[in-house]
């Protein structure tokens, strides 16, 4: 299908809406009505047709005015984007790979001609064509990582992979669930994963860690991480806290449905050719939990999930003080009615609510 | 003689151990105020490490206390400096013609070990062979996220940004690159609400 674009907004008067295709594709996180940390890993080869996992970089209708706020965030502050002096050839990578899957996957939205070294790259959603020599970083107008995701939806965090370890050398991070690339950068895999609780415990870092460093190249893989956002701030960033956090204090019953929003990350692992780098996307989908009702099945599990959640999570992903607030409108839309196995809408065989 | 037992905190949390002599032709020994004691402590394990060792250190408030300790050990190179900053144009010099299997011990402040071990690593010498002591105040060195001004030798939590002023509380989370913990705003979901600092550990 055609995507139609929205104009919309994800700060001051927030006019983003999820259409109801963007609804029903939703990536909803939760396969059982529980949620604990987990090495939930599987392989990235694509899914059902018109489902976020089914193109290697998913576009969605709220592409554009995404990549206008990341350029927002930007000019506030570049220190959003780094990259240390070794990862050059990465962003190179990346942005290869970027450009190789959009032109396949989207053929009538982006082209790749490549004539050698020398290629032309065509967004038509963002009005850009420009030709540029591979690997010479000075024909673009910003570092090879900087202008490719400026042009693609999530935040991309790039991995060097060297003393059986993985270290964020390099990014791009706008649209995170209030972690910093300006303090975190030059960490490896356990020391940023430092203030996540239980999972250290729990052995789940090593196992993932070990899963990480033998991805393979054209084999990647992906899971799902999920938080709270009050309106649909993409920016919930520690640098500008001082600003945004006042909002979590302005959720009331009568506000919830639209204000309260579940953030989900669709995170993609790949190996990288020339540099062996793992890049890590992390893909932003929000829906307003008054959007997330409609679905049945979804509004009984996210009631359920959210009471019996642990503290530390809740406490964690920083809403344990609104949690009596979701659990409260959340409950309205719960009947007690058995769930279907899996994370799909099950539109068609799931009842509607009973009350 | 301050030594303390730091409480087990998050994987991105230095720790630090007990100097040790370790074979070596060159010896780098980085010491701010009450690290000097635990140099002296080092030289009394190895009474030849000293005829090969470069020390710099920086006595801050201990002023004249430790400095003819160190005098005493016959050092081949000693610099007593009047601050970290002052002592890193010499540093990063020492650093850049440092050869294979230089050992360096570093001690004192978390903010001058954090400081010279980032110095240490941006010149390419492997983690391994830097020994750390922690000896004397408990200070920290803080980044403020939101600004991202440093603010040096704090001591209680929450604190007031020295550059942007906000009142921050003390994350246990640390940036080898910055060789800082994190700060972060303790009022901002209530506006004018902050608790009374607390001293660090206390
Ligand atoms: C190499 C790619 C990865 C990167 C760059 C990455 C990065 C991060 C960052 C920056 C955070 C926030 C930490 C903070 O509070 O400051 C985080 C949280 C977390 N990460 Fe990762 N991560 C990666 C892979 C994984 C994998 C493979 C797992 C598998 C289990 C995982 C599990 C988690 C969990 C459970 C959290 C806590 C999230 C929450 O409760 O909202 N991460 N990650």
């Amino acid at each position: 299908m055609t995507i139609q674009f929205n104009d919309e907004t994800f700060r001051g008067d927030y006019s983003f809406r999820n259409s109801p295709w963007a609804i029903k594709r939703f990536p909803f996180p939760f396969h059982e009505d529980s949620y604990m940390y987990s090495v939930n890993m599987e392989q990235h080869r694509g899914g059902p047709a018109g489902s976020v996992f089914e193109k290697r970089f998913d576009v969605d209708e709220h592409y554009v005015s995404e990549m206008r706020d990341r350029a927002l965030v930007l000019a506030e502050d570049p220190l959003r984007c780094q990259s240390l002096p070794h990862m050059t050839l990465a962003g190179w990578d990346l942005l290869e790979l970027i450009m190789v899957s959009k032109s396949e996957d989207y053929p009538d939205l982006f082209e790749l001609h490549r004539d050698g070294d020398r290629w032309r790259w065509v967004n038509k959603p963002l009005g850009i064509d420009d030709t540029f020599t591979f690997m010479d970083e000075t024909t673009l107008p910003y570092g090879p990582l900087e202008y490719i995701t400026r042009q693609t939806q999530g935040d991309f965090a790039v991995l060097d992979q060297r003393d059986d370890n993985l270290w964020m050398d390099a990014g791009m991070v706008t649209t995170q669930a209030d972690w910093s690339l300006d303090f975190d950068i030059g960490m490896n895999f356990f020391e940023w994963h430092a203030p996540v609780p239980l999972a250290h415990e729990l052995g789940i870092f090593k196992r993932a860690l070990k899963f990480l460093m033998n991805v393979q190249q054209g084999a990647p893989a992906r899971r799902l991480n999920w938080t709270m956002t009050v309106n649909p701030l993409l920016d919930t960033s520690p640098e500008n806290y001082h600003k945004w956090g006042i909002q979590k204090t302005e959720l009331t019953a009568e506000n919830i449905g639209a204000k309260q929003h579940l953030r989900v990350e669709l995170q993609t692992f790949y190996r990288l050719p020339r540099s062996n780098a793992l890049v890590f996307p992390i893909r932003c989908y929000l829906i307003a939990f008054q959007d997330l009702v409609t679905v049945p099945k979804w509004g009984r599990r996210l009631h359920r999930v959210i009471r019996d959640l642990p503290e530390e999570l809740a406490t964690y992903k920083g809403f344990i003080a609104n949690r009596p607030l979701m659990i409260d409108y959340l409950s309205r839309h719960d009947d007690g009615l058995p769930t279907s196995p899996g994370v799909w809408a099950d539109l068609e065989t799931e009842p509607p609510l009973q009350k | 003689m301050s030594r303390v037992q730091f409480p087990t905190s998050i994987a991105s949390r230095p720790v630090y151990g007990t100097l040790a002599p370790r074979p070596g032709k060159a010896h780098l020994m980085m010491a701010d105020a009450e690290g000097a004691g635990a140099l002296l402590d080092l030289a009394s394990q190895d009474a030849g490490l000293m005829a090969r060792a470069h020390i710099l250190y920086i006595p801050r408030a201990t002023g004249e206390a430790f400095a003819a300790g160190l005098r005493a050990l016959n050092p081949a190179q000693l610099y007593i400096g009047p601050s970290f900053d002052a002592a890193l144009p010499r540093l990063r010099r020492v650093l850049s013609d440092a050869h294979m299997g230089l050992q360096v011990y570093l001690a004192g402040t978390e903010g001058l070990m954090g400081r010279a071990a980032a110095e240490v690593a941006a010149a390419g010498i492997p983690y391994g062979a830097v020994q750390t002591e922690h000896r004397g105040s408990l200070a920290r060195r803080m980044q403020c996220v939101h600004c991202k001004g440093i603010t040096e030798d704090v001591t209680t939590d929450p604190f007031v940004c020295s550059h942007c002023g906000l009142n921050l509380f003390v994350r246990d989370h640390y940036s080898r690159r910055l060789a800082a913990f994190q700060g972060v705003c303790i009022d901002a979901e209530d506006p004018g609400n902050v608790p009374e600092p607390v001293e660090l550990y206390k």
